[in-house]
């Protein structure tokens, strides 16, 4: 077990330490505190969205509504909860009781979560732009002094993603009801003839899924103050490429959180690289999805010396 | 059975009824299973073994009829949970543990109760000091994930974890099929370790189609036919053959062998069908217009038997599925375009379909197969599921392919569309199609003009005319020699 666990993350950890070697070397002003603090600087809120998506992951479901709904969580907070903190709480659980909700129907009616969410996605959109119609906004300072404070020796976003990757370990993969989790996504017949409820033990994974999105929501408002319904619409399929590059697989309960966190590093810091190399704007997207392409090319190829 | 009467009931069945649809796989089973036994429970394919210890583990709730239980009554409206914790376990083909956890992880899912700190390595000890006691010398890691361990192994995992115990006895463990997938040696070790936890005054319920098994390890035999409980006798008391020719009823009124043509074709006009066989088995042909039928118990190397077929003549073949949800409908297409995708180059004009000719192909054998439908666009969910398989018909039977392979074609079928179905076969038979069909259901085969029975992967003989019968298919399927 060790040394799986090792192997599952040793293929990001590389990556990342690679890629963070690079951009180094090209702009030795980086390899400071502040340097740091800016090249990290909106790791955790993707952090989070790609925790989400792996809670969803886990149990071989996908979750394609989290961008806007992270979306809708953000607008929500710059919108509200500075001045009418009530109503602000009182979305954000709904989302939360929402997201929950559509977890138990999918496993209820056997219906595909790709759809379902699809569909989902386009309705959290719909919400975001009733709250925001017009960018702007005003996070609460308070919320803003938490998400940029200044730690001592190591920068905020580092250490919180460090703290979110140790803690998610211990649910998911030390834990006796993490395993429990993971088991439903390795074999819904073993947990269903073990006397377990899959749709309950679904609406649970779906529940942290939302949690985790609204986290990462309200720090990404902390963060940019201000915000318009569109803000976050790219964590959906960077979630996912997160998880993925982490050292997950899309069904069979396969996920590793300390790996999620690291791919969602990984996938901050290509856009960063790809600056410093002076690609061109235009270019950077596909660039983008050409470096993730050959991490996950990286992986299959050592994937197949294991077998 | 001076003993039996001493011993008290453990589990009591009474009139246990259990239907999917219009298929009855339990009719009123009665059964009682008296403490410190291992009983044997046998039967041929679909006799109901699998659904009744699904009912008695609480998968399947009953359609009616009472499971009770020593010292708390009926079980019926006991969860799985609840079951577990009265010391009821179960050990199913399809094993139960996830593939993405450990052999320790796997056993916490049935002691749940394990949690806080140092809970794996609890788990673990209790499941290598299990396995120690079943296989010893077993050489299984408690942290190894399961989808790295051999399929044996993960065998042998999940029968210990049945038996570890923990806040509550383990009173009965039900087996199906457990050697499937062990050595001889783990297989022995098994059987050796069940007498011993029988001897300890619990019981087991043991399936298997191995006999050699049933006569060494139970004391008692029950034989399921048809979802009933046909007999149940002391082991000891019985014989190999005996419960061999229980399994199978001894029906001399052969319905194919009055109405059987008698064949004209010969060998060299065939196919080879390239099989893998028994030594006593001359290479094997499928002649025009003959009907073959495949039997044996499942997943003996049937329908291995016909991909290979289909892999070796593949322009000249055409596929009946048995299991239409994945192998066989295009669920969202009109009945019209299901018929017609076999058959599209002959409707071709210029490499564009004509819509006329295709409307007509699938009206024609709409009206020749007697597909009940309100017309040929409707769409193929509408239609009942015997309505569905004839479709699948139709569109194989619509292509110009000489040899059409059938997958246990009539799976879930109900007995009036079977006949229909049938009397196409017989029908499109006379014209010089040949038909290489899987079946489990001994009925069909008399519909056969020559049946191979498979055993363990292999043809192990070839019945023909009068041999066709029940009892010569359940002794050959169960590796029974050839007799002169």
């Amino acid at each position: 077990m060790i040394t799986l666990l090792q192997y599952r993350v040793l293929l990001p950890l590389v990556t990342l330490i690679a890629l963070t070697g690079t951009i180094f070397i090209l702009q030795p002003r980086t390899m400071s505190y502040f340097g740091l603090s800016l090249l990290f600087s909106f790791i955790l809120p993707i952090a989070l969205a790609t925790v989400a998506q792996m809670f969803v992951i886990a149990v071989n479901e996908i979750d394609l509504s989290i961008g806007a709904y992270v979306s809708f969580a953000t607008v929500t907070v710059v919108t509200y909860l500075d001045t009418d903190p009530a109503i602000a709480v009182g979305l954000l659980l709904g989302a939360i009781a929402l997201h929950t909700a559509v977890g138990a129907l999918i496993q209820l009616f056997q219906m595909p979560s790709i759809v379902i969410t699809l569909g989902m996605s386009f309705f959290w959109g719909g919400c975001a732009l009733m709250v925001r119609p017009l960018p702007g906004g005003h996070a609460p300072d308070w919320l803003t002094a938490i998400v940029k404070v200044k730690t001592p020796f190591v920068p905020f976003p580092i250490l919180a993603c460090v703290v979110l990757a140790l803690l998610l370990h211990l649910l998911l993969m030390r834990s006796a009801v993490g395993t429990i989790f993971r088991g439903t996504g390795g074999n819904e017949r073993a947990i269903r003839n073990a006397g377990l409820s899959v749709t309950g033990i679904k609406s649970a994974m779906f529940f942290l899924s939302g949690l985790f999105g609204v986290l990462s929501g309200v720090v990404l408002a902390g963060l940019i103050v201000s915000a318009d319904a569109d803000i976050a619409s790219n964590y959906t399929l960077l979630s996912i490429a997160a998880v993925i590059l982490g050292g997950g697989l899309f069904v069979g309960g396969i996920v590793s959180p300390t790996g999620a966190v690291i791919g969602a590093a990984t996938l901050t810091l290509a856009a960063s690289f790809l600056s410093f190399i002076n690609v061109p704007a235009d270019w950077q997207t596909g660039a983008q999805g050409a470096i993730l392409i050959i991490a996950l090319a990286l992986r299959g190829i050592t994937e197949r010396y294991e077998h | 059975m001076q003993t039996d009467k001493i011993r008290p009931v453990l589990l009591d069945l009474t009139g246990v009824d259990k239907s999917f649809g219009q298929v009855h796989a339990l009719s009123g089973v009665s059964l009682s299973l008296h403490q410190g036994l291992c009983t044997g429970l046998v039967g041929h394919n679909g006799a109901g073994k699998s659904t009744l210890i699904n009912v008695i583990a609480g998968f399947l709730p009953p359609s009616a009829g009472d499971v009770a239980f020593d010292g708390v009554g009926t079980l019926n409206l006991l969860s799985i949970d609840q079951r577990s914790a009265l010391g009821i376990r179960c050990v199913l083909q399809e094993l139960s543990l996830c593939p993405n956890l450990t052999v320790a992880e796997n056993t916490q899912l049935l002691h749940r109760h394990l949690r806080g700190r140092g809970w794996r390595r609890k788990a673990a000890d209790l499941i290598i000091a299990k396995l120690d006691d079943i296989f010893p010398g077993h050489g299984i890691a408690p942290h190894t994930e399961l989808r790295r361990l051999p399929l044996g192994a993960r065998q042998m995992v999940e029968i210990a974890r049945a038996f570890t115990q923990t806040t509550t006895e383990v009173r009965l463990v039900i087996l199906d099929e457990p050697t499937s997938s062990l050595d001889t040696q783990s297989s022995a070790q098994l059987l050796r370790y069940v007498r011993t936890f029988v001897e300890g005054g619990k019981n087991c319920l043991f399936v298997s189609h191995k006999m050699d098994e049933i006569t060494s390890v139970t004391d008692e035999v029950v034989v399921l036919k048809d979802g009933r409980v046909v007999h149940q006798i002391e082991t000891k008391d019985t014989s190999r053959a005996e419960i061999v020719s229980k399994m199978g009823s001894i029906d001399t009124d052969l319905r194919g062998a009055s109405q059987k043509k008698t064949f004209g074709g010969k060998d060299s006009d065939g196919i080879a069908l390239g099989l893998p066989a028994g030594p006593d088995i001359p290479p094997l042909s499928l002649r025009p217009g003959e009907v073959i039928g495949l039997a044996g118990l499942a997943g003996d190397g049937q329908t291995e038997a016909l991909k290979s077929v289909l892999a070796r003549y593949k322009r000249k073949c055409t596929f009946v599925a048995g299991d239409r949800a994945t192998d066989g409908v295009f669920p969202l297409w009109s009945i019209k375009h299901n018929t017609s995708i076999g058959a599209l180059h002959s409707l071709l004009s210029n490499g564009i379909i004509r819509s006329q000719s295709e409307a007509k192909l699938a009206n024609d054998w709409k009206d020749k197969i007697g597909i009940r439908a309100s017309g040929i666009d409707a769409d193929l969910t509408s239609l009942s599921g015997g309505n569905q398989q004839k479709v699948l018909f139709a569109r194989a039977l619509a292509s110009a392919s000489d040899i059409v392979l059938m997958d246990d074609p009539t799976r879930g079928v109900d007995v009036g569309t079977k006949r229909e179905i049938y009397q196409i076969i017989e029908a499109e038979a006379q014209t010089g199609r040949s038909f290489l069909w899987y079946s489990t259901e001994f009925d069909e085969l008399t519909y056969c003009d020559r049946v191979l029975v498979f055993c363990q992967g292999k043809v192990a003989v070839v019945l023909e005319g009068a041999e066709i019968n029940e009892q010569n298919v359940i002794a050959f399927s169960f590796g029974q020699k050839v007799s002169a």
